[in-house]
This record gives structure tokens, sequence and C-alpha cells, in this order.
């Protein structure tokens, strides 16, 4: 078995279902899901079943979408996983990534989240795209869950 | 805020001292390393080693992985960025933007000669 590429951790006090709500429900995702540069929200959608596809989406009129992929395991509120891969990848699963997402309850009225994404191997140049992404995602989460405040609108200060 | 002060504390100490922080460049050079490959890197002993991870990991700044025997280090640099958010980008943005132009209008544009 290969070694994962990156793992991220959380510590969120919330629930296990709040969380699952926050992977995959739009409505809440546009909250906390920001762009590799903090632009316009991003969201991923899908029906979450496994084998069902899914693509990640910008926020705006033209909904862009820059990563697709099929999901692999959907297990409510336990584990999420997912591929990831350019649009233009989407039929060709060499070049797919996987991202796992995993919800522990943690003790204390906390949970422990855990993103790993790994077989980035398959797409060297997508590795470095997104080792900034994954952080900021998810603190922006954790502060969503625990505070209620959504992400300050990025008045682009070019 | 339900984040616990020990939590953010617990960060910054770990990143006060030399010996983790180059830990975390080790890791942030080649993600998910042994215990072993780590040592090679290091001037110090093998328990010394392990108690800065052991403290690294009590701040979340670093992850555990097994893998079949193999306890793998992953950076984990989420804690870094609640801190960046929280004290930084919310209250001082304004205050970092105002220097910004302070610096540019002292070092002198082209179009703002007197």
């Amino acid at each position: 078995m290969k070694k994962p590429d990156y793992v991220y951790v959380t510590y969120i006090a919330t629930t296990p279902e709040k969380v699952w709500k926050a992977l995959v429900d739009t409505d809440v995702m546009r909250q906390y899901w920001v762009g590799p540069s903090g632009e316009c929200a991003r969201v991923n959608v899908s029906d979450w079943k496994p084998g069902s596809r899914w693509e990640h989406q910008r926020v705006d009129d033209a909904r862009t979408v820059d990563i697709v992929g099929k999901v692999v395991e959907s297990t409510r509120p336990r584990r999420l996983v997912f591929t990831w891969a350019r649009p233009q990848d989407i039929v060709d699963d060499s070049k797919h990534s996987r991202v796992s997402f995993d919800i522990e309850p943690h003790g204390d009225g906390m949970i422990r989240l855990t993103v790993t994404h790994d077989e980035l191997e398959r797409d060297p140049k997508m590795l470095a795209g997104i080792s900034g992404g994954w952080p900021m995602v998810l603190s922006n989460l954790k502060t969503l869950l625990e505070t209620g405040r959504v992400l300050p609108r990025s008045d682009a200060a070019a | 805020m339900i984040t616990k002060v020990q939590d953010i504390d617990r960060v910054f100490k770990a990143m006060a001292d030399p010996t983790r922080r180059r830990l975390l460049d080790l890791l942030h050079r080649e993600n998910g390393q042994t215990l072993q490959a780590l040592c090679e890197d290091m001037d110090m002993t093998r328990q010394a080693v392990t108690h800065h991870l052991q403290l690294l990991e009590e701040a979340n700044l670093v992850v555990i992985v097994w893998q079949g025997r193999e306890k793998l280090h992953y950076l984990n640099p989420v804690p870094l960025n609640q801190i960046y958010e929280r004290r930084i980008e919310k209250f001082e943005r304004s205050r970092l933007s105002a220097l910004r132009d302070l610096k540019k209008k002292l070092e002198g544009d082209d179009d703002e000669k007197t």
C-alpha cells in the first residue's frame, strides 16, 4: 500500500452529522469552501451515492467546473471517499487521485475530522496545486461549525 | 470561542523551539516520514527527537498515520491556518494594508514625486 500524500486533521466542537452535512450540502459548503486564492466560493455537487459523479463548481454565473470525480464510499456520518481529477481526465481512471474524509467522535462534544489525499503521484502537477488549499478549507469549516460565522467575503486585496 | 486557549498555547509553544521548527521543515520537504528517517537529519538522540515529535503531535501540528508497522509523521498546517484566520486576518488586514501603502509612499512611486 502506498503511503498517503497529505493527511490533515482538525478537531471540531460539533457532531458527526453536522460535519457530514457540511461535506455534502452545497448550502453549507458555499459558506466555508473557497478557491485556492480565496476568491469565489466552491461547492461539490453530487447525489453522493457510490459510483456517482461529483463536480467541484465555482459559485458564480458560469458555474465553472474545476475538478470532477466519482464517489467511492459514502457512509453517513462516518466516511466519505471520492476520486479527484481534472474534467478532461474523467474517463481516465489512471490519473485520478483520491480524497477520504473520516469523521470520528473524540469525546467531550468533539469530533476528529481527518482528510487524506492519496494517489497524487498519478498527477504530479495536481500535487503542487492542492497542497495549500485543504488547510484553509478545514480551518474555515471549523470556524463555521463552532461559531456560525461565515467566510469574510474576500474584498480582493489587489 | 470553543477552541480552547490551551490548544493555541500548545501551538505557539511547539513553534517556539528551533528543533521543532526544523522537524516541521523536514516534513514539509518530505511528508510522511518515519522516526528513523527524521533522525538521520537531526543531530540528537532518538529519544530527544521522539520527545519533540510528541509535543508537535500534542499541538496537532504533526499527525501520525500507521501503515502496517510503520509509524509515519505528517505535517498538519491546519492549526497554523486557524491562528492566521482568527488572529491576523480578522484584526490586522486593514492595518497591514495601511502599512503597505505607507511603505510604498515612503519608498516613492514614480507617480508620487513631489
